[in-house]
This record gives structure tokens, C-alpha cells and sequence, in this order.
């Protein structure tokens, strides 16, 4: 069940390259298992974040005070786009990741985030590009501010911008609902909607396999 | 008054809405999910420890593709890897799932056997946990990838909630000009509209060109769609989706078979559809395409030139290109054609069909592969390579220099521990030029089979219609 989020008032890092994917953020052996989850958070953005000696990389920013406690980043367009991969959102998490603001992300990555209590906030890019600056221009010490109910990021200097999103996902995260507990409720109108849909697409319904 | 047109997308959607969770979302019935070994069992053991039950087995499919060797026995699969393998076969049997295995009729990658065993349908909504599920609407299914969480869901549930994306259609207008292929159609038009020019949509390719392209051509343009942003790609059914699927093993035999396709008539985009946004390719100005860079929308002609960042006045646009041109190894303003490679991929969900191998088999033709380079062929499925075998293709590849392997995804994506070396250049048929996709530090140019054959023959980037006949 994923963990509510209301509110938060945070470090925050910019990562403004554009098309950060999420082999970038995770590589795909950090992922190859089924008891991966836990040991992801020192793995996020390992290709930017080490050497090729496996030492950190400075200029890094998430190597850097004091951004090495930034529960949001600001990221760069199309930010989580490529594979379907959750281990993007659970390495995001597992470093302490909470909100990720952007004017787009990859579509998959987007749902995956939601999926996890991590926020992610879709507002212009020049919003997007302010609060980077705004961050940088205080040397990562302004924090900003993210208010899900009231739907809005208040910049570090203060400066409040309102963002949409679905009224859905939004209850979603304010209350951490699970969405199989939620979708099972329902189970009566999947099962009408198979019987009905089997006389309309038979070629769509197998038989079931006798055990 | 008349009611307006509807799209192809729009269709398939309101035949899957089992109820309305929002204005713009609807929970939608799953007609067939696809298992892989990567992350099949942690789904299935997921459900497990929740105390629920897989709603509908027999619409569930699985096979190992991702994590195992494509090495001959299988051999090198890593100890995750078998187990994650043993992991499959267990839980699959458990809950009643058919598992197509290693070394049978059906195994492959996911993408590749779906198609091929007639479980993906036109006008059928299809997920699995992979981004490019995407491939399937070459046959004009709404076919989509999904995380984790979603997976488990679908696996309860036998649905899945979705917000209704916008509608874009992209007219492929023209004849293939020599040596072109969908690879290069669908690297242009990302080249075109960038890696994010599909976010938020469903894309259905159209055009004469469309109409032309067999299907599996016309799966390697949708597998592409998530490189353009776009979780779903779509292409009306035709005769020839017909032709595809007829005798298929899950496809409707006899008297159904004549119901399907009376249904699947009815799915193509009224004349009047209305889409969100409209793309225009033409065909007859593309020529064979190569990535130089860490994004599929880093791509350009093979007679192209590198790009100069030094010409680039946004300074944003400028530092995303010196990053790539760092990673890639390759000089600002360079031409592409002639840089040196040391590996060549052919394989993925991409271009590993029976059409991708003979496509590069006919390059590959009595020639040889480049001293220093690495040559592998890796087909997509069990199938695929017992067709290819039967043609003579596996001896055509292994007399050029080629290595000929067992089905699966490989060094696509590197979770088998096949990978291209650290600073070595690979061309390669697959999706993804991101920073270390085929391994740590590798550096990847896509192209279709035709150019990378052609690029293991020259020992470089090559262009395919300059090789001597």
C-alpha cells in the first residue's frame, strides 16, 4: 500500500538534462531478481552518480551538500521515459526521493510514481526552469514547498504556482489507497462484463485449464 | 444530427470499458497479459503474499526472455537468472498459466511470439510488464506496457485503470525508396517529432506506406512508439493482418474465424475521425537511418553528419549534445558513415523476425564479417529460428562470420549478461541508444538489419545501398 502524501517542504535537486530514461536512473541488473527492493537507493543514477572506478563522482549533484538530502528533484523534459521499469520509481524512493517536478515525463514512469506515494508535478517549463534557478541561486539551501491539497509548489524565494492534477490520483495519494483493493470491489462488474463480452468475442475468452 | 467519426484507438477503448472511474479514466478489461521471466514470478509471488488468486489464467501467457543466455544450452545463464527461470515455471503451474519454455515451439520474446501464436488479436487490449507491449498494435491491438504494480493488478483483476490518451496519427506517405526499411520509417519520424513527441498519446501509423508494409514491418513501426513517448502505437487492421493470422495456434478457427473478421472490419478509423494532432512523413525523402547519440531522436541519414554542437545557439540543446558526442566517443561535425564499429547486434523485439534475418541474411550473402568485429544474430523466437534453420539462414550467417543463436532478448538490454564491453561501438537493431543500455559504458548506433550487416561486413557504419550487388 503506498504511503500517503500530503505534504512536504524539501531540499530539492535539479537534474535538467532532457530525456533522462530510466535505464539512467536504474540499470537493469540492479533489477534482475525478485528480492531487489531495498538495495536500489545506492544504484539511482549509478552511471552519473560513479566513476568508471567506482568512486563518486563529484560534480554529480546528488554527491553534492546539500543536495544529498533532497527529497524532490527537478528534472529536466521526458524525465523517466523508456522502459517500464518500477525499479526507477523504487531506486527514486529508496534514496528518499518523494516529489519529482517537470513539464513532462515518460508515460509509464508517470503511473509507476504514482503507484509508489512519490508525487510527480507536471507545470510549465519555464516554471520548471525558475525553481532550478531559484535553487541553484541559494546553493541548493532554499527549499521548496509542495502542497498536494492545495495543488500547489511554493518556490524557494516563495513564490506559489498552482499545478493540475487528476482528481483520482490526487485522492489516491492523499489517502494512499490501493488501487487492487479498490478495483476487487468491483469484482461484480468485471465478471458482468466478461459474460456479456464472451457472446459479443468468443475468439477473446479461452477455456480455462482443468487443474 | 450525425455522429462524428471515430478513431481506431477510440473503438477498441469503449469495447474494454467495464466502468467509468472518471471523466477521462476507465477501468478496462485485459484480454490477453503476457508474463516474462523478469517479472513474471515477482507479480505472481506478489499476488501470493496478498492472499489473492490470478483472476483469469487462461488470458495469461508467459515466457522466459529477458534474463536467460541466448548462449547455445542456454549456457551462462546467470544464477538470478535460473532462478528467476525456476521462478516462472513454478508459479506459472501454480496458478494455472501456460509457460512456453526453452527449447519449445513458442518460446521467444514476448513480442515476437505473441504475433506469432495468434494470441495478440486486432481490436484486442493487450498489456504486459515491458514498455515495448506497444508492438502488438501492429496488428491493431491497443497493446501497452505497465509497471509492477499495474502487473499485480492485472493479475487480480483481469484490468487495468487508464486515463484516455490523445490521438495522433502519423500518414507514412510514399514508396520505400531502395534499401529503406520500417527501422528507418520509424527512426525518421522520432527524428522528427523527438523522443517526447508521442507523450500522452496513442499514435496510429497510416499512409500508403503503412498499407504496403507487411506485418511484421508494420510491428517493428509500433514497437518504436514508446522511443517517440508514446505507450501505445496502433495500425488498422487489413487483409494482410488477416492473412497473418489465419491457421494461427490462438487464433479463431472456422466459424469464429469468419465472426472475427467481420468484427475486426468495423475497427479501422471512420473517414472523419478526428485526431489530436496530425504528422506527415514522406517516405520517398527518407533514406537508411542511424542513431549517433543516447536518445533514439539522436539519429540522422547514414550520409549524415554528427552534429556540431558549436552551431547550436541553446545553450540547453548545445551541453545535451557535447554530453552525447563525449559518451558516443565521436567528433563533433564527423561524418557517421565509415566510424569504426566492433560489435553488431541483430536481434530484439525490434528486428529479430524471420523478414529482419533474411533482410540482413541477404546482405550478409556470401560475404564476411569484418576482422575485429563480433557479429551476432539472435532470434526472436523459437519459431523464427527453426524457420530460419530451415531456410539455410543459421549456415548463410555462421559461413559469413556471424554467430547464430538461441531466442531472446540478449544484448538488447543487457540483464543476461550479454553485453557490450566498455567503450566498444556497437550497431544494433534494437530500440535503445540510451548510456549504458547494452552495458556499462557501451555505445550503441540503432539501424535496421540491412545497414547492420552491412556495418559487419565494412567493419563501420555502412550504407547499405552502396554494397556492391
Amino acid at each position: 500500500m503506498p504511503r500517503p502524501f500530503t505534504k512536504l517542504t524539501a531540499i530539492a535537486a535539479p537534474i535538467m538534462r532532457t530525456n533522462i530514461d530510466t535505464d539512467v536512473i536504474i540499470r537493469i541488473e540492479r533489477l534482475v531478481g525478485n528480492s531487489v527492493r531495498g538495495s536500489l537507493g545506492k544504484w539511482a543514477f549509478g552511471s552519473l552518480r560513479y566513476l568508471p572506478d567506482g568512486s563518486e563522482n563529484p560534480e554529480f549533484i546528488l554527491n553534492r551538500e546539500p543536495y544529498r538530502q533532497a527529497e524532490i528533484l527537478i528534472t529536466g523534459p521526458n524525465f523517466g521515459c523508456g522502459s517500464s521499469r518500477e525499479g526507477a520509481v523504487w531506486a527514486l524512493q529508496e534514496m528518499g526521493i518523494r516529489a519529482v517536478i517537470g513539464s513532462g515525463f515518460g508515460d509509464i514512469f508517470f503511473a509507476n510514481c504514482f503507484q509508489n506515494g512519490i508525487l510527480p508535478i507536471v507545470v510549465d517549463k519555464e516554471i520548471v526552469d525558475g525553481l532550478a534557478t531559484e535553487v541553484e541561486n541559494t546553493q541548493g539551501a532554499g527549499r521548496i514547498g509542495i502542497d498536494l491539497q492545495a495543488q500547489t509548489i511554493t518556490s524557494s524565494s516563495g513564490k506559489r504556482h498552482s499545478f493540475e492534477i487528476d482528481p483520482r490520483r490526487r485522492t489516491g495519494l492523499l489517502e494512499g489507497l490501493d488501487e487492487v483493493s479498490l478495483t476487487l470491489q468491483r469484482d461484480d462488474e468485471i465478471r458482468a462484463f466478461q459474460a456479456s463480452d464472451r457472446a459479443e468475442r468468443p475468439w477473446i475468452h479461452f477455456a480455462r485449464k482443468s487443474a | 444530427m450525425e455522429k462524428p467519426g471515430r478513431t481506431l484507438l477510440a473503438k477498441i477503448w469503449d469495447q474494454h470499458v467495464i466502468a467509468h472511474v472518471s471523466d477521462d479514466t476507465d477501468l478496462l478489461h485485459v484480454d490477453r497479459h503476457l508474463l516474462h521471466d523478469l517479472g513474471g514470478s515477482r507479480g505472481l509471488l506478489d499476488l501470493k503474499s496478498r492472499n489473492l488468486t490470478v483472476h483469469n489464467p487462461e488470458l495469461t501467457f508467459a515466457t522466459p526472455d529477458h534474463a536467460i543466455s541466448t548462449a547455445r544450452g542456454r549456457a551462462g545463464t546467470s544464477k538470478i537468472g535460473q532462478e528467476l527461470l525456476a521462478g516462472l515455471r513454478t508459479e506459472t503451474s501454480a496458478a494455472g498459466i501456460a509457460m512456453f519454455d526453452i527449447d519449445e515451439a513458442g518460446q521467444g520474446i514476448v513480442h515476437v511470439i505473441g504475433p506469432e501464436l495468434g494470441l495478440s488479436l486486432p481490436g484486442c487490449l493487450i498489456v504486459c510488464g515491458d514498455s515495448h507491449t506497444c508492438t502488438h498494435g501492429g496488428l491493431g491491438a491497443l497493446a501497452f506496457g505497465i509497471g509492477s504494480s499495474e502487473l499485480t493488478h492485472v493479475l487480480a483483476t483481469q484490468a487495468i485503470i487508464q486515463r484516455r490518451p490523445k490521438t495522433m496519427r502519423v500518414m507514412f506517405e510514399g514508396g520505400l525508396p531502395f534499401g529503406v526499411t520500417a527501422k528507418d520509417l520509424i527512426l525518421a519520424l522520432i527524428g522528427h517529432i523527438g523522443a517526447a513527441g508521442g507523450t500522452g498519446y496513442a499514435v496510429e501509423y497510416a499512409g500508403s506506406a503503412i498499407r504496403d508494409l507487411p506485418i511484421e514491418g508494420r510491428l517493428t513501426i509500433c514497437n518504436l512508439s514508446i522511443e517517440l513517448g508514446a505507450k501505445m502505437g496502433l495500425i488498422a487492421p487489413d487483409e494482410k493482418t488477416y492473412d497473418y493470422l489465419r491457421g494461427r495456434t490462438y487464433a479463431p478457427q472456422g466459424e469464429m474465424w469468419q465472426r472475427a473478421v467481420e468484427a475486426w472490419r468495423q475497427l479501422p478509423s471512420d473517414p472523419d475521425a478526428a485526431f489530436d494532432r496530425e504528422v506527415v512523413i514522406d517516405v520517398e525523402a527518407i533514406i537508411p537511418q542511424v542513431t549517433w547519440g543516447i536518445s533514439p531522436e539522436h539519429v540522422i541519414g547514414v550520409d549524415g553528419h554528427v552534429p556540431d554542437p558549436r552551431a547550436i545557439s541553446d545553450p540547453a540543446r548545445r551541453a545535451a549534445i557535447e554530453t552525447a558526442l563525449d559518451y558516443m566517443g565521436l567528433k563533433a561535425g564527423a561524418p557517421i558513415i565509415g566510424t569504426p564499429v566492433d560489435w553488431v547486434f541483430i536481434g530484439s523485439c525490434t528486428n529479430s523476425r524471420l523478414s529482419d534475418l533474411r533482410a540482413a541474411a541477404e546482405v550478409a550473402r556470401g560475404r564476411k564479417v569484418a576482422p575485429g568485429v563480433r557479429a551476432w544474430v539472435v532470434p526472436g523466437s523459437e519459431t523464427v529460428k527453426r524457420d530460419a534453420v530451415a531456410e539455410g539462414l543459421d549456415k548463410l550467417f555462421t559461413d559469413a562470420g556471424f554467430e547464430w543463436r538461441e531466442p531472446g532478448c540478449s544484448m538488447c538490454l543487457a540483464a543476461n549478461g550479454e553485453t557490450v564491453p566498455p567503450g566498444q561501438r556497437s550497431v544494433s537493431t534494437s530500440n535503445r541508444n540510451f548510456i549504458g543500455r547494452q552495458g556499462p559504458r557501451a555505445r550503441t548506433h540503432l539501424a535496421s538489419p540491412a545497414t547492420a550487416a552491412a556495418s559487419a561486413i565494412s567493419g563501420a557504419i555502412a550504407d547499405v545501398r552502396m554494397m556492391e550487388p
